[in-house]
């Protein structure tokens, strides 16, 4: 294929705004197939969630932007491009990246479904980056399909003109070419200064063994062409371009990237972080005089600790992150010890879903066995003497000393639920420390809740409840609101009188006594008993709240020994001893590993 | 003095506790193993000329479910094939409902001076639980029998922690065993073997066990007794008038040399240990035996961890003058350890499990593998 330039006026850049299972993908795949950018042969479904977790879990996580070439009822050929934005909350930064690199966007909605809670979260984005939305109305073909319904809500809702709604069917093809017509028609064409001092804006990137880091770039002003020097403005490190090129969907180099156009870059860049999304690439000899607008640096929201489960594996542990963290720019880390588990690391993730499927990945791609314990969010703790410290782990809180104020981070979060389940969200919302913002009716027969809740809350069980609660049909988003002090005390754990620190816990005092109660009553029934008595205590600072005994082993099975069995028992004997040298000397008690795996490990609730 | 075990793997049935190897009697597989026993009692004799033994074994299964012709026969071959002492201490094991007056005679006749019998209980609900053939009657009955086949020594299994089973109840079973006059009492806590009938009710929650609180009340309470009726405790489980002490048993626990003969049967040998294959067929085709070559450092261990069942402990100066070196330069720590734990002590030379260590005993053997 040719290098294919068009016009800059010809160049609409856009993405696909929506919520899971309302058929982004589905449409994706249409799109690319019927402007040829691949064969029917070529499709898998859903070309562009490449990873099998996106597969699994229908949802993207890397954004991909893929180049489509369509001759319009007009005759003229445009360029589309089609930028994948991350369907996530905790993913939200890429998200407004992405949409920083478009013009326009399709907001897709079920026929059947309506709008949920991530439809709303990302049109008032889309709309806060000024971009035009082309509504459009999926999955007609189902026999539910409402869609005067759907057009009434969004209208209602968030107030667009649903009048020039495309009614699609994804599965079908039907609505498609009334689609590619309507981005062509209605998206605005990229403006920007040829002219001007290269400004390309990073928005995403994946790290490839041979070319280094790929940076996936927005051409705002000027261009990036093979062998010119560039500049990334964040780190103000400077790199010569090997490679510009697009995405048919599969990688083609081209020999500039142009005002307006959507591509890649690579420049032999080692480091992930060198590419961070928001950034901005720009010529080193003559550089833009200022970053595009809208770079910041992502904080990690919620921490874990990861420890492998035979001590041995640490170097694997190690060796795996460093890979996996080549390609996630979001994930920090650092190395820790816990008495109880050995050494491990501290992991932070911009939230729940990161978390898991950082989890799943190692587990999966490096067949690692891993304990996790539970996710913390980073505490703002303010001493006695006004220094104000923010901890990602428990066990770091005494070191601190007489503590002024313990705050910790809430969200603003919004539920969209039908009217018959909103007595259950809001006894669920206050059971959580929520506090009431607002409530209202949107469309026939739904409510949008808006609640300020801690943080520590969601990601404990938030989710799973929600659901259980409305049998499904309630959605979530949450967005960060700051922090606030709260009644929190530390919880810790006891074993035969020693402070266990991979079991402590910050937790609000309201909840203490529950969570100490389940967390010795646990320990109870996973330590093995010992040649004396075990007490096991949950306590807050010095009182102890929660107490359980484990009594002490007076007798084993006498079994006979003659002179067939000498063998046996003495094999037996020696396994017994490898099994005790695997458990963890906690002072005097000696707990095997699955019962710290049982009662720190997230999964195994 | 070494000795000579025979496994005889045969059994009319099976108990539902049993973890033994044993098979159902049947003449043609019965016939077959007679034969590659003699076989191989002939081969092993071949190796050892100038050996006397001074006790020999015959266990099983049920020895005694084979026709009386048959094991008198094989206990015939045993003699001749090798140098048994005069007066060596010759046992076998028997059922109470296999055997009458003319077996245990022709028994008596043919050299047998022991017979060891499998009563359990005397409860005739445990023992149907059990899966154990006859009632309690049979057990009185055999030992008349043996007494009359002049049988002067004489021993009674028994088993407590049963389910189902309390304190009195086990309190009467070892009263009537007591009152049978046995010169020897084998008092064993009961072992749930995964696999059998028993362990599987316990596992499924059918049957509830024995709370460890009141097996280990068992325990003391049979020691209690059978101490007080002038039987010495000398094993974790064995009892016995003065001087009835089982020799051939005593061999294990003093880890001294044994030939084992047949299924399942092990040896240890000049510093070497075997086990034969369990499976009939295997055994018969003369596979699936095993075995563990010299090594020092396992002798060590075996001699402790098979010495301290002795009530009486294990002689340290006969260890070190075994090995050539004292047993606390061989194991320091374990050694501090066991006796700060409280599990056992040293007396007069001997190392041996405490009051509170027998029955955690497994704890003070594990120091020592």
């Amino acid at each position: 294929m040719s290098e294919d330039h068009v016009p800059t006026d010809n160049i609409r850049n856009f993405c696909i705004i929506a919520h899971i299972d309302h058929g982004k993908s589905t449409l994706a795949d249409r799109l690319l197939e019927y402007t040829g950018a691949l064969s029917e042969r070529e499709m898998t479904d859903q070309v562009l969630d490449q990873m099998d977790l996106e597969r699994e879990r229908g949802i993207t996580i890397k954004a991909q932007a893929v180049r489509l070439q369509y001759r319009a009822a007009d005759g003229r050929t445009y360029q589309l491009n089609l930028i994948d934005t991350p369907g996530h909350v905790d993913f939200s930064y890429e998200v407004s990246r992405s949409l920083a690199a478009c013009e326009g966007a399709l907001l897709v909605v079920d026929a059947v479904q309506g709008i949920e809670a991530q439809t709303l979260a990302n049109v008032y984005l889309a709309l806060e980056h000024n971009l035009e939305i082309i509504t459009v109305i999926n999955k007609i073909d189902l026999p539910n399909a409402d869609p005067e319904r759907v057009k009434r809500e969004i209208e209602d809702v968030i107030g667009l003109d649903a009048r020039e709604a495309i009614l699609a069917s994804a599965k079908l093809g039907t609505g498609v070419e009334a689609i590619l017509e309507a981005i062509v028609a209605r998206i605005p064409p990229p403006k920007g200064r040829a002219g001007a001092p290269a400004a390309a804006l990073v928005f995403d990137s994946h790290y490839d063994p041979y070319k280094g880091v790929i940076a996936y770039v927005r051409v705002m002003d000027g261009s990036v062409e093979t062998g010119q020097k560039i500049r990334m403005m964040a780190s103000g490190k400077d790199f010569e371009v090997a490679e510009v090129g697009v995405f048919r969907p599969a990688m083609t180099a081209v020999r500039r990237l142009g005002t307006g156009e959507v591509g890649f870059v690579a420049a032999g860049i080692k480091n992930v972080r060198d590419t961070r999304v928001g950034d901005t690439v720009t010529d080193a000899r003559h550089p833009a005089a200022a970053p595009l607008p809208g770079y910041k640096k992502v904080t990690p929201m919620v921490y874990c600790g990861l420890y492998p489960v035979e001590a041995s594996d640490f170097g694997l542990l190690r060796d795996a992150l460093e890979k996996l963290s080549l390609n996630d720019a979001a994930l920090v880390y650092e190395p820790e010890t816990s008495g109880a588990l050995g050494f491990g690391f501290r992991l932070g993730f911009l939230g729940l879903l990161h978390m898991e499927i950082v989890q799943e990945r190692l587990e999966r791609e490096y067949a690692l066995n891993l304990i996790t314990t539970a996710p913390s969010v980073v505490y703002r703790v303010t001493t006695l003497d006004g220094r104000v410290v923010d901890i990602d782990n428990p066990a770091k809180l005494d070191a601190l000393g007489k503590i002024q104020e313990l705050a910790e981070p809430y969200v603003a979060a919004s539920v969209l639920v039908p009217r018959e389940y909103v007595g259950p969200v809001m006894e669920l919302c206050q059971d959580k420390r929520g506090m009431f913002r607002n409530m209202e009716y949107v469309g026939p027969g739904r409510v949008l809740l808006t609640y300020d809740l801690p943080l520590a809350e969601i990601i404990y069980d938030f989710y799973d409840q929600l659901k259980t609660r409305t049998r499904g049909y309630a959605s979530l988003d949450y967005e960060l609101a700051g922090y606030r002090a709260s009644d929190l005390v530390k919880l810790d754990i006891l074993v035969g009188g020693e402070e266990v620190d991979a079991l402590s816990s910050i937790v609000h005092q309201d909840r203490a006594y529950q969570r100490g109660r389940d967390l010795v009553e646990r320990l109870r029934g996973l330590i093995p008993r010992q040649l004396f008595e075990i007490p096991i205590q949950a306590a807050v600072g010095n009182r102890v709240i929660a107490r359980e005994s484990i009594k002490a082993r007076r007798k084993d099975v006498l079994a006979k020994c003659y002179g067939g069995d000498v063998t046996r028992k003495r094999k037996l004997l020696e396994k017994q001893k490898e099994g005790k040298k695997r458990m963890k000397q906690v002072g005097n008690v000696e707990i095997p590993q699955e019962a710290f795996m049982a009662v720190l490990d997230i999964k195994k609730k | 003095m070494p000795g000579i075990y025979l496994h005889v793997p045969f059994c009319r049935s099976k108990c539902r506790y049993c973890g033994f190897v044993s098979f159902p009697y049947r003449e043609k597989a019965a016939a077959a193993y007679r034969e590659a026993v003699e076989r191989e009692m002939a081969t092993a004799a071949a190796g050892c000329r100038r050996d006397s033994f001074a006790s020999v074994y015959v266990g099983g299964g049920t020895p005694t479910c084979l026709p009386r012709e048959d094991l008198v026969h094989l206990l015939d071959r045993v003699d001749r094939l090798f140098a048994v002492e005069t007066g060596a201490e010759v046992t076998v094991e028997a059922n109470p409902d296999t055997v009458d007056v003319r077996y245990l005679a022709a028994l008596r006749a043919s050299g047998v001076n022991r017979l060891s019998l499998g009563a359990q209980t005397f409860d005739e609900g445990s023992l149907r639980l059990l899966g154990r053939p006859g009632g309690p009657g049979a057990v009185r009955e055999a030992v008349r029998s043996a007494r009359s086949a002049g049988f002067t020594n004489l021993n009674l299994d028994l088993i407590f922690g049963l389910p189902g089973q309390t304190p009195a109840a086990w309190r009467q079973t070892v009263e009537q065993a007591l009152a049978l006059a046995p010169e020897h009492v084998s008092a064993y806590d009961l072992e749930l073997v995964p696999g059998t009938p028993l362990a599987r009710a316990v596992r499924e929650g059918t049957l509830a066990p024995c709370p460890e609180e009141e097996a280990l009340e068992m325990y003391q309470e049979v020691i209690d007794t059978l101490t007080r009726a002038g039987y010495r405790h000398y094993e974790i489980s064995n009892f016995a008038l003065p001087g009835r002490e089982c020799r051939h048993n005593l061999l294990y626990w003093e880890n001294g040399d044994y030939l084992g003969f047949g299924p399942s049967a092990a040896s240890h040998w000049r510093g070497t240990r075997r086990s034969n294959a369990g499976g009939l067929e295997e055994y018969l085709r003369g596979e699936g035996g095993t075995g563990e070559g010299e090594d020092p450092a396992r002798e060590m261990t075996d001699t402790v961890i098979m010495g301290l069942r002795l009530i009486a402990g294990l002689d340290l100066e006969a260890f070190a003058r075994r090995f050539g070196v004292p047993l606390a330069s061989v194991y320091p720590g374990e050694l501090e350890r066991i006796q700060r734990q409280g599990l056992a002590e040293i007396v007069a030379g001997r190392l041996r499990l405490t009051k509170r260590g027998l029955p955690l005993a497994n704890e003070v053997f594990r120091a020592f593998v």
